[in-house]
């Protein structure tokens, strides 16, 4: 065996699965995972460790792995991460934990992800859960919003004794992981509800329907309902628009209400009440993962799809593994193309949208070549509908129902890295409603960092 | 789960269910709404609060089986469940929140069309409990569509029922009732509230323009989640776009573009349809691919 290349991964067809919302990643099968464990040299100074921010002993569980002890490897990754099978699917590893790995100084990284997604597969397959807490604290702690960063805080805390409710707004817990990231890369109700089962499992109760700053607030959680600290871990939902003209025509949309309708609500499967407009030709504006997954699920809804992105493809912010994949299922990538207005019909629909073709000009802020019009190069591309994909912001909600709690000038909540800690006593914060859009680990990164603050903040109270 | 407690019957097709909802019966007010899920394949349906008891825990919901979704509500009964009720979503009525001494000046006159009649109710209801007096006026096509006119009478000062064909009360629309309130009878009013369909906050508005009466309205686009994050909700105010379910849903009935928001209420229109065809030809009808019967 080649020790330089990893064992690859099998996938679905291209062409299959481009008509279906089945799982594209079909994963690791024990075999295969117990020979891409021998790939990993076990360092004693695992380098991998410090690319992954929830910090998961990766030597230690592949270790197990290549011994064939799965469940073993499964207690030794929940002792780090309660999502292993989201991470797994979903982390951009290639930038994290893979991008340290020693074995990728002079071939390929060992597939850390694929050998964390078939453990945590596999337990699932084979009934084994986290263990619970014996002994109770006593104290009450309040987690608002059920996504990565909710969920691991809940579980971590719930492990420690306490005892944890979670508050989440919609109808399903899971956030993102449930609303925003398609069946086809994130199955919903195999893998994201096992792993929301889990942490129920530890004792974390969750009441799903309540809006924070709407059916109570974090004061009333504090104040009257007797919790003795809150967690606020509720993204940032707030979806962008362009402020073109053109924007509220029928058939425009936010990525999050294309994804919402067909992931929350499952308007794909007819049998769900919800409906959506699918659209014949689709135009997605937008460059990162999530105008990916938009992409790709107006293209399993039948549609012709554009990718409309105004960098280069260099600069596109997706990860590499999904431009990859939609290009390879038919996804046209308009790039160096920013739209400037959206054509209505006379009944209100999107008709098309004119477009102008952009060079890259000197670097800007971000370091990235700052894109600029050509003049005179306006275009028109016919659609019927277009999928906006912007990025997203904090939502207001909390943070201007709860006193003391301060925010800064992109609506994100203050909070200290190293423990959540916000300005208000007793109030810690995490994930997206910090950073800003980010990602799943960095997510539950914070959640950990936030239980264990909280944790000596009511150790020491 | 979230128990109906009480289900009536208010005129043809249009329904009151008193909810068991003891979080959002603690913290809502007039103006605000719920999103009502049936069941795991229902969609998220946005209703008025339309009245609540707080020690009972209940809320009150009235709703018109106008499509597949509430046409499926009203075959619910007393004892039934919804699988979710979330709420109270979107912004109280701006009238809650004003000083008292200011709003004991003014005289203020609701209008309210068909099942809008509905959330005006809890809000002349709220406004007679604080010591205000106000007009309202209830307008829908024919008698058999006036809702809740006994209640409204015992919250009301005066109470004006209008019927496009005259059946009952009024002969007219609610324009041609304020119409006749201001020129003919000589009433004067500082503030217009009106809840009802589009068409008519349109024109109430136009009417109160050019009247100079400060008005609001209550927007009811197609939502989803009702917290701000699909945008779905968006509308057009003074140029600027909101999102009526947690900028609203009430607005400025004056600056509101309500041309567009009729064409955006129009959006799912076909594919409703293709539900009811669905319902016709079973099976049949999936096709295209996915089956989502939007790309054929
Ligand atoms: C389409 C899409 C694809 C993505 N793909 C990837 C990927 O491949 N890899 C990756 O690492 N990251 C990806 N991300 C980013 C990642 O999903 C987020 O960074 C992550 O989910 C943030 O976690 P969170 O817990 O902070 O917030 P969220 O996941 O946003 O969860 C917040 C929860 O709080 C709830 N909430 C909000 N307000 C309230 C309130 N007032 N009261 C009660 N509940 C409330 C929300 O309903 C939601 O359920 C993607 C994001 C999207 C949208
Ligand atoms: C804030 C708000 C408050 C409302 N309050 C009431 C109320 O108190 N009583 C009442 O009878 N109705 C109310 N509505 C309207 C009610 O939500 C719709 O009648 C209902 O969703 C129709 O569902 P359907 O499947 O039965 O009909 P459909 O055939 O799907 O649609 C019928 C009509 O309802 C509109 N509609 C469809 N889906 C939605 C949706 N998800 N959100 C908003 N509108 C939609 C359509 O544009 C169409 O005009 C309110 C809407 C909003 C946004
Ligand atoms: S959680 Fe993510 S970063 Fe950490 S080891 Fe797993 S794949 Fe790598
Ligand atoms: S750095 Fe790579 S080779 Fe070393 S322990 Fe981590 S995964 Fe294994
Ligand atoms: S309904 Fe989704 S933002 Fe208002
Ligand atoms: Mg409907």
């Amino acid at each position: 065996m080649d020790m330089l290349t990893r064992i690859p991964v099998r996938e679905q067809d291209p062409k299959v699965r481009a008509k279906n919302f089945e799982e594209v990643c079909l994963g690791y099968n024990q075999e295969e995972a117990q020979i891409e464990a021998t790939r990993c040299l076990k360092c004693k100074n695992a380098k991998c460790i410090t690319g992954c921010p929830v910090s998961i002993d990766i030597p230690g569980f592949i270790r197990e792995v290549e011994a064939g002890n799965i469940e073993e490897a499964y207690h030794v990754i929940s002792q780090y991460s309660a999502l292993p099978a989201v991470c797994g699917r979903v982390c951009p590893q290639e930038s994290q934990c893979e991008e340290r790995c020693i074995r990728g100084i002079k071939g390929e990284p060992v597939s850390i992800g694929k050998l964390e997604r078939f453990v945590a597969d596999w337990a699932r397959e084979n009934g084994i859960q986290p263990k619970a807490a014996e002994v109770k604290n006593g104290k009450k702690v309040a987690v608002i919003g059920s996504g990565p960063a909710g969920l691991t805080c809940a579980g971590d805390l719930a492990k420690l004794g306490y005892d944890v409710t979670i508050f989440e707004a919609l109808h399903e817990a899971g956030g993102v992981l449930t609303y925003g990231i398609p069946e086809f890369r994130l199955p919903k109700d195999t893998v994201v509800q096992s792993e929301i089962e889990n942490v129920k499992v530890l004792g974390v109760k969750i009441e799903t329907n309540v809006v924070i700053g709407k059916s109570t607030t974090v004061d009333e959680l504090l104040e009257d309902e007797g919790f003795d600290a809150v967690f606020i871990g509720s993204g940032a939902g707030l979806p962008k628009f362009m402020g073109i003209p053109g924007e509220n025509a029928n058939g425009v949309f936010s990525a999050n209400e294309y994804l919402t309708r067909n992931n929350l609500m499952k308007a794909f499967d007819v049998s769900y009440d919800t409906p959506i407009v699918a659209g014949k030709k689709v135009a997605v504006v937008g460059g990162g993962n999530v105008a990916m997954d938009a992409a790709r699920t107006a293209l399993r809804l039948g549609a012709e799809v554009h990718i409309v992105y105004r960098r280069s493809e260099s600069e596109l912010p997706a990860r590499v593994e999904e431009v990859h994949h939609a290009k390879e299922e038919g996804i046209i990538f308009d790039l160096l193309t920013n739209p400037k207005e959206i054509l209505v019909d006379e009944k209100g629909w999107v008709k098309g949208m004119t477009c102008v073709k952009m060079d890259l000009g000197e670097p800007d802020a971000s370091g990235r070549r700052r894109p600029v019009e050509v003049p005179g190069s306006e275009f028109e591309l016919e659609l019927d509908t277009v999928i906006m994909s912007l990025g997203t912001s904090p939502n207001p909600l909390i943070s201007s129902t709860t006193h003391g709690l301060d925010i800064n000038k992109y609506k994100c909540i203050i909070a200290d890295e190293e423990k959540g800690q916000t300005s208000k006593e007793g109030v810690y914060a995490g994930g997206d409603a910090v950073t800003g859009a980010a990602t799943v680990i960095l997510a539950m990164g914070a959640g950990k960092a936030a239980a264990k603050g909280i944790d000596e903040y009511l150790t020491n109270k | 789960m979230f128990t109906i407690r009480k289900k009536e019957l208010l005129a043809n097709n249009i329904y009151l269910m008193d909810i068991e909802a003891p979080r959002v019966a603690k913290s809502c007010h007039p103006g605000q709404f719920v999103i009502v899920k049936m069941d795991e394949k229902g969609e998220r349906i946005p209703l008025t609060i339309c009245d609540y008891d707080r020690e009972a825990g209940t809320v009150a919901i009235v709703f018109q089986a106008v499509g597949e979704s509430t046409k499926r509500m009203a075959d619910y009964e007393v004892g039934d469940t919804f699988r979710d009720f979330s709420g109270p979503l979107g912004c109280k009525s701006e009238l809650i929140d004003e000083d008292p001494e200011e709003l004991k000046k003014k005289s203020i006159l609701f209008v309210a069309g068909g099942v809008g009649t509905a959330p005006v109710y809890p809000q002349v209801k709220w406004m007679h409990e604080q010591g205000y007096n106000v007009d309202c006026i209830i307008g829908a096509r024919n008698k058999d569509l006036i809702i809740l006119e006994e209640e409204m009478k015992k919250v009301a000062r005066n109470v004006y029922v209008a019927t496009d064909d005259g059946s009952y009360g009024f002969k007219g629309n609610v324009n041609d009732k304020i119409k006749d309130l201001v020129n003919n009878e000589g009433k004067h009013y500082d503030h217009v509230i009106a809840i009802g369909p589009i068409i008519m906050m349109k024109f109430v508005s136009i009417l109160t323009k050019e009247l100079g009466i400060p008005t609001t309205v209550s927007m009811n686009p197609i939502m989803v989640d009702g917290t701000g994050m699909c945008g779905a909700c968006r509308l057009t105010v003074g140029g600027e776009v909101k999102f009526a379910c947690v900028d609203g849903p009430e607005f400025d009935g004056h600056l509101v573009d309500f041309d567009e928001s009729m064409k955006r209420q129009q959006m799912y229109k076909t594919q409703e349809g293709r539900e009811i065809l669905k319902e016709k030809e079973g099976a049949t009808h999936k096709n295209g691919g996915c089956g989502c019967g939007g790309n054929d």
